[in-house]
């Protein structure tokens, strides 16, 4: 199917997403749409998959003008999308997902018990998609959920597949297998495009890549050939340096020992098992691993925020396993949460009261159970203009501003306090990359100053742009400590479960 | 640096939480021994279990109070100790749960029924007719929030249609045609909670709540202004009558129970398989689950998330009326002011402890029925107990449902969260 | 998480993920630019207006098309139809005039000078509204910190158990009688609302499911105490209390037949002293900051659970002062109905004022002036009260769903929140 998007616009208020975009998807290619957090890469797919109404422009198949009033249109023509977050229902089996919206139906509308299931073996089998058709969806791994999504658009014979960030989730090893199953529907004549802003990949996978900057396409039939820094540059639209100025590491004592942390679900299952290591002053231990292997909830036990653990964690002296998040804080450990929007910002609070929300209690914010707002506005004002907050006042509501603006915000409130340790999970995610320059900055800034840091990333490139050491977690253990001399396929043969040695 | 592969490691378990079991057990204990200690030696308890004509008439069972009580606890005893091993297996623990509270009644049953006699299918019947309103208004809950919209004006729907069913029947001097139209009356209450929760995202509990205010304020203003007026015009409906299914209702104990009843009761149990058959076998059910679990993941499939919420809460709103006319058609006759006295908010608690599945629902239902009769039961043979405390029973079980010692409960992934399209 | 505009809403398997309530921001008065406020109240101030609006035109339909006057009218509509449109003006008009003369001021008697006759109205709404104002209170509260409390009714009831024992059971100086009431009701309503709170902080129980099912068992709890030798009036079988000792009941403020009472002072004060707790202290930062994001309160160290229990603790004890203006005010006898209705009309109360101690004020006066003219309105035109109903279920209806007052008064207005209070069942 030849997918040709002619002159695409689409506003959001002032905002403009994307910018007269033109670009043509040929079958038997596997193209890839490049561009960072918030270039208006999403956006461009969900109007091609019907979610979104165009201001302007049109979509052509096979050369036919179509329009999308939904994505029930859109399956119609035969576009299948895999999307960043599955879409699918949890308590559902595979097969009830594969078939939701397309049943095959008898007599009054009863669901045909064995189609649906018969349906993915028959798909499963074709392209060598396994998956167990009565299994139910949340009882899952991710890499698995990700191909009943491929099923399900594969059943409802899609020409044309559209994959979203698709491997955000998986290990390398499952990133290579998702890459053999792409190209075998490449082979077989479909036509797919990808959506990334990981440069690596499209190199390997792509035959032709497109690059979209702040909702342009600035570039159009790209060779994968072209080099990684090329690449970068044309994403960002200027030099980016892909490595940090990182000054020696002054390693102090240490601060934070970890020993034998275990946290459980609430089935009693462990989430992280038995994990030990050491954080010292000065040096940043980055967590590295596939999303889902235990990094969220350790760093919550750590912070106290999760009820269900047991072992030791000693901050100095200290044992802070057990006391209260508030007591944890107050001790000088700083928390980027890993969700900024969801567990960092009040949204509807001004960034003022924002800064200062894990301080309210204490002089000079408030006296005597009194609130002094005054000093909080003040102190607002002045974190906005020494964290670089693009906002007009500390009076705007968090939720006005950008990704990037609001993680400096929460940034500001951790280290205008005065910390020990800090513990940074996936601070750039989603960020542009002026935004990921910052943060990477500020935390260096951390570590410079005797803070011993702890950045839980699952990107790579960040581990190794930030890392003094290395801690690869697999299924709820440390696989490994590494140094960051470690290779880039050593680290993700950790990352899939081998153990160093 | 090397590296070698390795087994994926075993994942850890912690050991099982013995919560439920020796609850199961403390109770049994507990209350068993009251009931063994409080029951008279030297009386006798009378079971009757006769009701009209059946088949073969049973006799009564007439047996030590003492005894008794201490029989049946002793088996709530030995379910509990049956839990403890299905337990560290991780199986489920509905059916010990189930002989512990039945043996637990039988045992307070011997207990309070000493030197009286106990109408065992007159109970039960009562507790059934007590539950149809509960049946309806909880299937009504599980179709609405199924389909993801919270479902609090049960309540108003059942009076709506209570209301309607009476002065319909009345004015066409029809039962059945005011059959017909309360569930009209449940419908358009639910359209209004549909439209505000699906057009105008106003949140559903709020709506619920003060939808139900203006059911109550529009059923007795046109109450004060109609129906007392002239009472013969207006509010004086025939009741439905009995129908004895033939065979079925002479078979003993079941019989008098389910089969020799008005049409609503048959209603109810063609309503209870119809949502449950729906609900889980067809099309139309599928969709509706996935709009009320992950409407996202329906709308990326084509799916109308609002239309079908609509449409679901419309259809259990007309579900609610029906049950709402038991109160008048199917029992007393006349409409009375509020005369659903809360159990819209019963049947919203059945939805609950039935966690969401419409048998669950059902048998939630039926107990809370039957902890109402048994205190209607109980104030005629003169009981220890308070009829207040029997009257608490449903509520204090909800909330003990709610606080999970019955086992957690989980709602639709997406209940009471409005859908906007972006 | 994508950060491609527009946000995408947030799809993880874990579903329920939602964003949290946008509360209404006068409270973050100090912060907010000064023209903004100016711009939300008014919006706000316009639509609740034209809900009321709205409202009434509904109502006055409902009472046209039920008057027995207009019927009979309409029977020769076709003889005489101007017959029937001054039944309905004359339906419509007696009625409405009957209702707002009976909240606020009787005409007839200022004009033959019966002072104390006249300000009767208005006497009424105060008393009427004290209640309401208290209970209204005992439901926004819990609101800012995100909890929806329905079981003020209950909160009530159980209040009006020690209240009573207290008033009736004690002899204390008159004064600190009355204080000493006061507080154990708010202590015993106190008490019931923080079991609420209990229960969500420690095992996640949803307010909504176990303030209902608390309701009911507080109901049938002081059915039951009605009828113990310890708190049923001498003499009686009927459920009803010794009458309450002089010393702990409120005084009246005017008297010569006005049933205000002091009562009303004290909902003011209560009013203030809640408007104060939640701007100006650390409790009140905390309870809007979990309220606004419970996620967010967490993270920054706050104990989600003791704030849930404060609020609930604060508004328990808010029924507790809203029952005791019927205990030791207008009834000066604990009975089973003592309560009313006044329980869940705080809800209407507490939406109607948007969730704000002086939108409550506000709110209270409005529903308490419907509720006394509606009674002289039934008295002398015989428009039953529960029209009342109708006009506060309608007015809550649309001020919940601005979007839809706007469509009706063809207004322009960018799409304003509705009002958002729980989310869904889980916890």
């Amino acid at each position: 199917m030849r997918l040709e998007l002619r002159g695409i616009t689409k506003r959001f208020g002032d905002l403009v997403a994307n910018d007269d975009i033109s670009v043509t998807f040929e079958p038997g290619q596997i193209h890839a749409l490049l561009g960072e957090n918030g270039a208006g890469k999403s956006t461009l797919m969900n109007v091609l998959y019907g979610l979104l109404t165009p201001d302007a422009g049109e979509i052509y198949v096979d050369g036919e003008p179509v329009v999308f009033g939904d994505p029930a249109g859109a399956i119609e023509a035969g576009i299948g999308m895999v999307h960043q977050h599955f879409m699918l229902v949890p308590v559902f089996s595979v097969a009830e997902n594969v078939e939701l919206g397309a049943e095959s139906v008898g007599a009054f509308g009863f669901l045909k018990a064995q189609s649906a299931a018969d349906a993915v073996r028959r798909v499963s089998s074709e392209y060598g998609l396994e998956v167990d058709p009565n299994a139910i969806v949340e009882d899952l791994p991710v890499g698995i959920q990700q191909r009943v999504e491929i099923i399900k658009a594969l059943t409802r014979e899609a020409e044309c597949l559209i994959l979203d960030e698709p491997t955000a989730v998986l290990t390398p090893q499952e990133t290579d297998e998702l890459l053999t199953i792409i190209r075998g529907l490449r082979d077989a004549g479909k036509t797919i495009v990808m959506i990334t802003h990981k440069l690596r990949e499209v190199r390997e996978a792509a035959d032709v890549i497109t690059v979209i900057r702040r909702g342009r396409v600035v570039a159009e039939s790209v060779s994968p050939q072209t080099s990684q820094s090329q690449l970068a540059a044309l994403m960002v639209g200027r030099d980016v340096s892909l490595v940090v100025d990182k000054p020696e590491a002054a390693v102090g004592d240490e601060v934070l020992s970890v020993s034998e942390l275990s946290v459980y679900d609430v089935t009693g299952r462990a989430l992280v098992d038995s994990v030990s290591f050491q954080v010292r002053a000065g040096e940043v231990l980055c967590i590295a691993g596939v999303q889902g292997n235990g990094q969220s909830e350790l760093v919550e036990a750590l912070v106290g925020l999760h009820e269900r653990s047991s072992g030791a964690v000693s901050l100095g002296e200290v044992r802070i396993d057990g006391a209260s998040t508030k007591r944890i804080l107050d001790m000088g450990v700083g928390y980027v949460p890993e969700d900024r929007e969801h567990d960092g910002l009040v949204g509807s609070f001004p960034l003022a009261h924002n800064m200062v929300l894990d301080s309210i209690n204490e002089q000079p914010w408030s006296r005597f159970g009194l609130i002094d707002y005054a000093k909080i506005n003040k102190h607002g004002a002045d974190l906005i203009e020494q964290f670089d907050v693009r906002a007009r006042s500390a009076d705007v509501l968090a939720a006005t501003l950008s990704g990037g603006n609001k993680q400096k915000v929460v940034l500001a409130r951790e280290m205008s306090r005065s910390l020990r340790v800090l513990i940074a999970s996936q601070p750039t995610r989603g960020l542009d990359v002026g935004s990921i320059e910052f943060v990477h900055r500020q935390i260096i800034e951390a570590r410079q100053s005797g803070v011993a840091v702890i950045v839980v990333s699952t990107e790579l490139d960040e581990v190794y742009a930030l890392a003094d050491r290395i801690a690869v977690m697999y299924a709820g253990t440390i696989a490994g400590i590494v140094d960051p001399g470690i290779s880039r396929d050593d680290l993700g043969l950790l990352m899939a479960g081998a153990v160093a040695s | 640096m090397s590296v070698t592969t390795r087994p994926v490691p075993q994942v850890r378990i912690a050991p099982p939480s013995f919560k439920r079991p020796l609850i199961m057990t403390l109770a049994s204990l507990v209350l068993g021994s009251i009931f063994v200690l409080l029951a008279p030696a030297d009386q006798q308890t009378t079971f009757v279990f006769n009701l009209g004509d059946t088949l073969v008439a049973l006799p009564d069972w007439v047996v030590s109070s003492r005894l008794a009580a201490t029989g049946f606890a002793l088996a709530a005893l030995a379910c509990s100790a049956i839990a403890w091993p299905i337990n560290t297996r991780r199986g489920s623990l509905f059916f010990p749960a189930v002989g512990v509270g039945f043996f637990l009644v039988m045992s307070f049953l011997s207990w309070v029924g000493a030197d009286e006699v106990l109408p065992v299918t007159g109970l039960l019947q009562g507790s059934l007719l007590l539950a149809v309103p509960l049946v309806f208004g909880a299937m009504a809950g599980v179709l609405s929030e199924r389909a993801g919209v919270i479902n609090i004006n049960i309540e108003g729907q059942l009076l709506v249609g209570a209301f309607l069913g009476a002065v319909v029947g009345s004015l066409l001097a029809n039962a059945y045609l005011g059959l017909l139209a309360a569930p009209v009356a449940g419908a358009l209450m639910g359209l209004l909670l549909a439209v505000f929760a699906t057009r105008y995202f106003v949140d559903q509990v709020v709506v619920g709540v003060v939808l139900n205010v203006l059911a109550v304020g529009l059923t007795g203003f046109l109450y004060s202004r109609f129906l007392t007026e002239d009472a013969d015009l207006w509010n004086n409906p025939e009741v439905l009558p009995t129908i004895a299914v033939p065979v079925l209702s002479e078979i003993p104990i079941l019989g008098p129970i389910l089969f020799d009843q008005n049409v609503i009761v048959y209603l109810m149990y063609v309503v209870v398989v119809a949502v449950q058959v729906a609900l889980f076998k067809t099309r139309w059910g599928l969709r509706l689950r996935s709009v009320g679990e992950h409407p996202e993941a329906a709308d990326s499939v084509g799916i109308r998330v609002n239309r079908t919420r609509f449409r679901a809460v419309v259809l259990a709103g007309a579900v609610a009326g029906l049950g709402g006319a038991f109160f008048t058609l199917g029992s007393v006759g006349a409409f009375g002011r509020e005369m659903t006295a809360g159990n819209g908010f019963i049947a919203l608690a059945a939805v609950i402890f039935g966690r969401w599945n419409p048998i669950g629902a059902l048998a939630a239902a039926l107990l809370f029925g039957f902890a109402d009769n048994l205190q209607n039961v109980l104030s005629i043979i003169g009981s220890p107990i308070p009829s207040q405390f029997l009257l608490m029973l449903p509520y204090v079980v909800t909330i003990l449902a709610v606080v999970g010692l019955v086992g957690k409960v989980r709602a639709p992934g997406a209940d009471g969260i409005p859908f906007k399209k972006s | 998480m994508s950060d491609e505009f527009p946000p995408d809403p947030s799809t993880g398997l874990s579903g329920s993920k939602t964003t949290d309530t946008l509360h209404p921001p006068d409270e973050l008065a100090g912060s907010l630019t000064e023209a903004l406020r100016r711009r939300v109240l008014t919006m706000n101030l316009a639509v609740t207006l034209l809900a009321v609006v709205l409202a009434l035109a509904i109502g006055a339909v409902l009472i046209a098309v039920s008057s027995p006057s207009v019927i009979e009218a309409a029977g020769y509509f076709f003889a005489r139809p101007m017959d029937t449109f001054s039944a309905i003006w004359n339906s419509v008009a007696s009625a409405y005039s009957a209702l707002f003369q009976g909240a606020l001021l009787d005409v007839d008697e200022l004009r033959e000078g019966n002072i104390a006759d006249a300000f009767y109205p208005i006497s009424e709404t105060l008393t009427v509204s004290a209640p309401l104002i208290l209970a209204g209170l005992a439901v926004a509260i819990p609101f800012r910190a995100g909890l929806f409390n329905i079981g003020a009714q209950g909160q009530m009831a159980f209040a009006a158990i020690g209240g009573g024992l207290v008033g009736f059971g004690l002899s204390l100086p008159a004064g600190l009688h009355l204080v000493a009431s006061l507080l154990m009701a708010m202590i015993f309503g106190a008490f019931w609302a923080g079991i609420v709170g209990f229960l969500k902080a420690k095992t996640g129980a949803h307010e909504v499911i176990t303030t209902i099912m608390l309701n009911y068992i507080a109901l049938f709890f002081l059915g039951w105490v009605l009828n113990q030798d310890w708190f049923q009036r001498e003499g009686r079988n009927d459920p009803i209390s010794p009458i309450l000792n002089e010393t702990a009941t409120f005084p009246l403020l005017f008297g010569g037949g006005l049933r205000i009472h002091l009562g009303i002072l004290v909902a003011l004060g209560a009013v203030i002293v809640v408007w104060w707790m939640l701007t100006k202290t650390i409790t009140g930062f905390r309870i809007q900051t979990v309220g606004a994001n419970s996620a967010a309160a967490r993270t920054a160290g706050m104990n989600v659970g003791r704030v849930w229990i404060i609020a609930m603790l604060w508004a328990g004890a808010m029924a507790g002062l809203a029952v005791s203006m019927n205990v030791n005010g207008t009834d000066k006898v604990v009975t089973a109905g003592i309560v009313g209705n006044i329980g869940f009309d705080a809800i209407t109360v507490a939406l109607l004022g948007r969730g704000s101690p002086f939108g409550v004020l506000g709110a209270g006066l409005l529903i308490g002036g419907l509720r006394a003219g509606g009674l002289a309105m039934q008295a002398s035109t015989g428009t039953p009260i529960d029209i009342v109903l109708v006009l506060q279920a309608l007015i809550v209806l649309f001020i919940a769903a601005p979007a839809l007052v706007r469509s009706v008064f063809r207004l322009r207005g960018k799409t304003a929140e509705s009002l958002t209070i729980a989310k869904g069942w889980g916890s």
